[in-house]
């Protein structure tokens, strides 16, 4: 019946209890998943702290250093949310995309080819240099969201008409990005022969809550940017279209059961192409929001591996639109404040550690683990 | 340019993929699909690197570097033979766990360059004095590459000829029925992720002692993992195919960074030359290639109806109807 027993008697060895593995029939309680994915977290944690430990360091000061640096002040709270807000919009990015299946992990390339959109419009320039705010904001977020769209276009017509692996083909169309940014921050943009463009003019910045100083005093020194409101509109939406649209069941369906979807008559492939157009984009809106609500600039470096850091979110998220907030705040903390703590894989390594838990404990969700007493047999 | 040094430096870079890909194709021959090949390279290349600086021996460092990414490879195996989880998302979070441990692990190993002893190069007599190819094959190689040619026919011998090559078939084709004749698909499933994480070690391992020594954090590898999962699709999960994509992607590696070199290529002015930021262009052509390797290789796989292993990526459950 079980793996468990079958071992037993290969090897002869019998434990003084019983452990009974049988798959769920029911769908556990609403409160056990998320249930499930604390323990993770708290067991990730755990892991991260031995490692710390075991590293000469002190985890207890580590794990205070990042509580009291991420959420100690509103000072440091505001930097809190500023990372989470690139973390949202890859997060809600591969969310939607994992919802069918459908394995983007170049949230990170799309993120790059966004700010590359975003900073088209300052540097081609599009717009004259002295244009209002509200038309940068909007043909900056148009050209990010077009260019993340067709980063993320390219996987999704290779997968629909050649079959291609998705997952290999994102991952490199993330390197190309990369060397694609390089190109026009080495030799095109470059200021002066740095790496990196000039900055840009302040109407072409997002606003923060610190413009609104002189009306709020409070809001004096606080880098909280116009694309939390973005992100946040972005995940009610993407919560509203997955769970109540008919395109959102479309998707799940296929996610689930793609051949009871083929029979519903569903296309596939074109789901395939559009859920990857939508998923590039929203990661390009995160490369956009980054590029002109933090960095001001184009440059290397603008990403210290969000569309990765992405994917672990969407799927502590369990897919969910809403929980990716809570998660993304979560992980805005940990790079924040993980910047400063060593050695430098740390964070990392409590993301990776996190990953394996949660999907461990999957396990629970599918199947019902009961220990029993062993009678005399 | 000489295209010769390009192509013997091609094969020596190769060699590192046909490790990685021919680890990679005994792990999904049996049914499970490893992302977590890059993250397995890189701690395999930092510990082999470590050890040989603690130890002095690179043949022991060698040798701790594959165990290592072994036994990382067997929480991929836990999670999704005996879990049974989703095979993609549990490779890439091992992925990000080998990653990060490799550079918390790896602190500052950067500094010890030229300290730490590498494995030996030498040219083989008789065999380098053939013309081109000796100089191309046989001339001052690393003692990996040598054993990369000797590697290639036995790894297509023991899956295609061998029992137990047999048995790793059945496991990933059909493995109900294997298991309907006594073959255990849990151990060896388990076996031969193990398998595939000692190549991924033994790929990482030979980057950091042989091919370009050193540790330099998550750029050691710089992709190649993954390069290495398009080039199994690429081989149609055969090693001899997947030695002839490794050496072509190693020699695309090597041009990338060779062709600034001269004024003139081809009797024409050399753009990279002039201006070398076209380099940066050059730079993608490996990861584009991938993308285009994979496309001939869904196409082909489409056209002929072989290829993907039938059960690549099914968790097995006895009893259960299906494959």
């Amino acid at each position: 019946m079980t793996a468990v027993d079958s071992a037993e008697s290969a090897s002869g060895f019998k434990l003084p209890f019983r452990l009974e593995i049988e798959p769920r029939l029911k769908e556990p309680p609403g409160w056990y998943s998320p249930l499930l994915s604390l323990i993770a977290v708290v067991l990730a944690l755990l892991v991260g702290a031995l490692v710390i430990w075991l590293g000469g360091g002190n985890p207890w000061k580590a794990y205070a250093h990042i509580a009291k640096y991420s959420f100690g002040s509103v000072g440091v709270l505001s930097d809190t949310m500023v990372k989470a807000i690139p973390l949202m919009l890859v997060g809600l990015a591969c969310s939607l995309a994992f919802r069918m299946k459908l394995w983007n992990i170049g949230a990170e390339g799309q993120f790059y080819l966004g700010a590359f959109g975003a900073s088209l419009v300052v540097l081609l320039p599009v717009l004259p240099e002295e244009a209002p705010k509200w038309q940068f904001v909007v043909l900056m977020m148009l050209s990010g969201i077009l260019f993340g769209a067709l980063w993320g276009f390219i996987p999704g017509f290779l997968k629909a008409k050649f079959n291609v692996n998705e997952i290999i083909s994102t991952l490199m169309m993330n390197y190309i990005a990369v060397e694609w940014n390089n190109y026009f921050i080495y030799a095109v943009w470059s200021e002066g022969g740095f790496q990196m463009s000039r900055m840009f003019q302040r109407n072409a910045w997002l606003p923060r809550l610190s413009d609104f100083a002189d009306k709020t005093p409070a809001f004096r020194g606080l880098t909280t940017h116009m694309g939390l409101v973005i992100a946040l509109v972005a995940a009610a939406v993407l919560w509203v279209i997955v769970f109540k649209s008919q395109w959102g069941y479309e998707i799940r369906l296929i996610g689930d059961n793609p051949r009871a979807a083929q029979y519903a008559g569903v296309s596939i492939s074109k789901n395939v192409v559009l859920v990857m157009l939508i998923s590039g984009a929203l990661a390009g809106l995160a490369g956009m929001s980054e590029i002109s609500g933090v960095v001001h600039r184009l440059q290397g470096a603008i990403s210290p591996g969000y569309g990765y850091t992405g994917i672990i979110i969407a799927w502590l998220a369990k897919l969910n639109p809403l929980a990716v907030i809570v998660a993304s705040i979560l992980f805005g903390a940990l790079i924040l404040a993980g910047r400063e703590i060593q050695p430098a894989g740390i964070p990392t390594l409590i993301q990776g550690v996190i990953m394996v838990c949660l999907i461990a404990s999957d396990f629970f969700l599918r199947n019902r683990v009961s220990i029993t007493r062993r009678t005399e047999e | 340019m000489d295209w010769l040094i390009i192509l013997a430096s091609g094969v020596a870079t190769g060699t590192v993929l046909l490790y990685a890909t021919v680890g990679e194709i005994y792990a999904e021959r049996s049914g499970v699909l490893n992302l977590g090949l890059e993250g397995m390279m890189l701690v395999g290349a930092m510990s082999a690197y470590k050890a040989s600086a603690a130890t002095g021996s690179p043949w022991l460092g060698l040798l701790v570097g594959m165990i290592a990414a072994g036994v990382i490879s067997q929480i991929h195996a836990f999670i999704t033979i005996t879990l049974r989880a989703d095979q993609v998302v549990s490779g890439l979070s091992l992925n990000f766990l080998a990653v990060g441990i490799s550079l918390i692990l790896g602190e500052g190993l950067t500094s010890l360059r030229d300290v730490v002893s590498t494995l030996p190069s030498f040219s083989i007599p008789l065999l380098s004095q053939i013309p081109w190819l000796g100089r191309i094959f046989f001339t001052n190689q690393s003692i990996m590459v040598y054993i990369g040619f000797m590697f290639v026919p036995l790894a297509w011998y023991y899956i295609n000829r061998t029992r137990p090559g047999m048995h790793l078939r059945a496991v990933g084709e059909y493995p109900a029925a294997a298991d309907s004749l006594g073959i255990s698909v849990f151990a060896l499933r388990y076996f031969y992720v193990f398998v595939g994480g000692l190549f991924a070690g033994l790929a990482g391992a030979t980057i950091s002692l042989s091919i370009s020594p050193g540790w330099f954090g998550a750029l050691t590898t710089a992709g190649q993992g993954w390069i290495a999962i398009g080039l199994v699709i690429f081989a149609q999960w055969d090693p001899v195919r997947a030695a002839f994509g490794s050496y072509i992607f190693g020699a695309l590696r090597r041009l990338v960074l060779d062709i600034q070199g001269p004024a003139t290529l081809l009797g024409f002015a050399n753009p990279f030359y002039f201006n070398p930021h076209y380099g940066f262009f050059m730079k993608m052509l490996p990861f584009a290639f991938t993308v285009l390797a994979l496309v001939i290789g869904s196409r082909e796989a489409t056209r002929k109806r072989i290829g993907t292993p039938a059960a690549l990526g099914l968790p097995y459950i006895r009893g259960q109807r299906g494959l």
